[in-house]
């Protein structure tokens, strides 16, 4: 389950490029391959364009913030999704965070793990601590979210 | 920075508090008299926690730590509840009140029974305004009848220094000759050792014999090698034995660097001081009380003394009208705990009956519990819905969630009696 997270093979990618080259879509040209963008709520979106599926889940600055994770709440598989809707929330002994979509579309899958190790957060927020994975209904809202360059502004400047 | 803030009293408003990740991480009771924009103040401390590597946030105005290095609020609170804890409290309001009828003008703004306490004895009490309702609660420490030693919380310092002032300016017209002399110990240091080692590792600094030291008694004590003579107080905010040790301004680093030298002891901050209050069943100012409550709906009816409650005791406190109808026929709400089955629910959860419609109250505070692994949670409920056992729901994030009204303390007391 959670090797579904890594990005493909880059062979596999170029095979997927390769069996539609009748389709240049020019605009998309920077998503074609499996890329990491970040929302002002704290969120990363890792989006895979052969599959249009995005690994969503917390950074490292917003577990840091939260402290000791102690619960997650995520939505349900199957469920349709829009931006900036919220869809759960993180909790430490201090504080409640809501977690907002940071894209539109289907819940595909949710980390199951978490429920039992919900530290999982705090040790590997952008890895094993994924949150869920979601369709996309619409992969430019993907890349209107913030370059790893961008976030990091965005956090200093909080 | 990062946006540690306050939400708005759950008490003044029904709104749920509402943010992005991050943006809701919420470090409870810096509501009330400070403003954000002002420079915040410092503790005797400051620098101190600053080389322990705290991390540092505004509370009611002040400067404070959350936590220390990368130590998480779980590992602070347990070692609170299994070794022992040193927290930073110099922020509160320290007040000394001296002169022949402090007794007197200090019962004229609470409703304990001051004149029942015996020397270096304190009890939990409230300053009341006209209408009944909590001004603050604090602890009022008697060494004499001419001599009280009284904390107040720092988030609470302009109201209760603008309300004890225009009383006292008032008190001591009317009683000439027996004028009470008000000072506030500005800069003083003020610690909490909290734990089941606190009593060990304070013993092991003092030659006062601290086993005839209950809980809610003081003493003076000469404390380490300098023998400086400090005010220890046994209690706490924690639900565990402990004490509130009151220091000279000059030796408030000193002193701080010497308890938190013992290996038992860990500094402790914010963060993990209000799991253990909450699982304490015990009240946070701006959250859980304000000035529409009054102590009988904040089930402290316990504070209000006996003798005070008969309806032609002298020096009458303030609002006693209608706290004495409320204990007679029941306020409109009563702060309550519950246990909520599945997620936490936070201030400003809406509390409903069983069947789901009836809106009856709202969350105050709630944490997922340390100790317990429960979610636990205080607020207020319609009388009627208060009893023990009372299955409600609440709602967090729109949806309802099975409760549970509980006793409080959550986590039994361990006081040194």
């Amino acid at each position: 389950m959670l090797s579904l997270r890594l990005a493909r093979p880059a062979s596999s990618l170029l095979r997927s490029a390769l069996s539609k080259p009748m389709m240049p879509r020019m605009q998309f040209a920077a998503a074609r391959f499996v890329s990491t963008r970040y929302s002002t709520d704290h969120e990363w979106v890792t989006f895979d364009p052969s599959t249009n599926v995005g690994t969503v889940g917390i950074t490292d600055y917003a577990q840091k913030a939260l402290g000791d994770v102690v619960f997650v709440e995520l939505p349900g598989s199957g469920n349709e999704v829009a931006q900036g809707d919220p869809i759960g929330a993180v909790e430490s002994v201090k504080a409640a965070s809501d977690i907002y979509a940071p894209v539109s579309g289907v819940v595909t899958a949710i980390n199951e793990t978490l429920s039992d190790q919900p530290s999982l957060l705090n040790k590997a927020p952008q890895g094993d601590g994924w949150l869920c994975k979601v369709k996309l209904s619409d992969p430019a809202e993907f890349e209107d979210l913030l370059s790893a360059e961008a976030y990091k502004a965005h956090c200093e400047g909080q | 920075m990062l946006v540690l803030r306050s939400s708005r009293s759950a008490l003044r408003t029904l709104e749920a508090p509402s943010g992005g990740l991050v943006g809701r991480v919420l470090l409870r009771g810096l509501s009330t008299s400070a403003a954000r924009s002002e420079e915040l103040k410092k503790t005797p401390l400051y620098d101190f926690h600053v080389q322990h590597k705290a991390k540092m946030v505004p509370f009611a105005g002040w400067s404070m730590p959350l936590s220390y290095g990368e130590v998480g609020q779980i590992t602070a609170h347990n070692h609170v509840r299994n070794a022992a804890g040193l927290f930073d409290v110099s922020h509160m309001l320290q007040h000394r009140f001296t002169g022949p009828s402090s007794q007197s003008f200090l019962e004229s703004l609470s409703p304990s029974s001051l004149h029942a306490l015996t020397p270096f004895s304190s009890t939990l009490s409230v300053l009341l305004n006209e209408s009944g309702g909590i001004i603050d609660d604090t602890i009022i420490t008697k060494h004499s009848d001419n001599d009280f030693y009284v904390v107040t919380n720092a988030g609470r310092s302009e109201e209760d220094k603008a309300h004890i002032g225009s009383k006292l300016a008032e008190w001591n017209e009317n009683h000439p000759g027996k004028e009470v002399k008000w000072e506030t110990m500005d800069g003083w240091g003020l610690l909490a050792l909290q734990g089941p080692k606190a009593a060990e590792v304070l013993q092991g600094l003092t030659e006062t014999d601290l086993s005839a030291v209950k809980f809610g008694q003081s003493a003076f004590a000469e404390i380490g090698q300098g023998k400086v003579t400090c005010h220890v107080a046994r209690g706490g905010y924690t639900g565990e034995d402990g004490f509130e040790v009151s220091i000279p301004p000059e030796h408030a680093v000193e002193l701080t660097e010497l308890l938190s030298g013992h290996p038992d002891v860990q500094l402790i901050g914010l963060g993990a001081r209000d799991s253990l209050r909450l699982e304490a069943g015990m009240c946070l100012y701006g959250h859980d009380l304000d000035e529409s409550v009054s102590p009988v709906e904040a089930a402290l009816t316990w504070v209000i003394g006996k003798d005070r409650r008969a309806p032609d005791a002298p020096n009458p406190f303030p609002g006693k009208s209608r706290i004495l109808e409320e204990i007679a026929n029941g306020p409109k709400r009563r702060r309550v705990g519950f246990e909520v089955i599945g997620v936490p629910a936070r201030e400003g959860c809406k509390v409903f009956a069983a069947d789901g419609k009836t809106e009856i109250g709202v969350i105050t505070s709630g944490i997922p519990s340390p100790t317990l692994g429960t979610n636990i949670a205080m607020g207020y409920v319609l009388n009627g819905q208060h009893k023990k056992g009372t299955k409600v729901q609440v709602e967090v994030r729109r949806k309802l969630r099975e409760a549970v009204v509980k006793p409080m303390p959550f986590v039994p007391t361990k006081y040194y009696k």
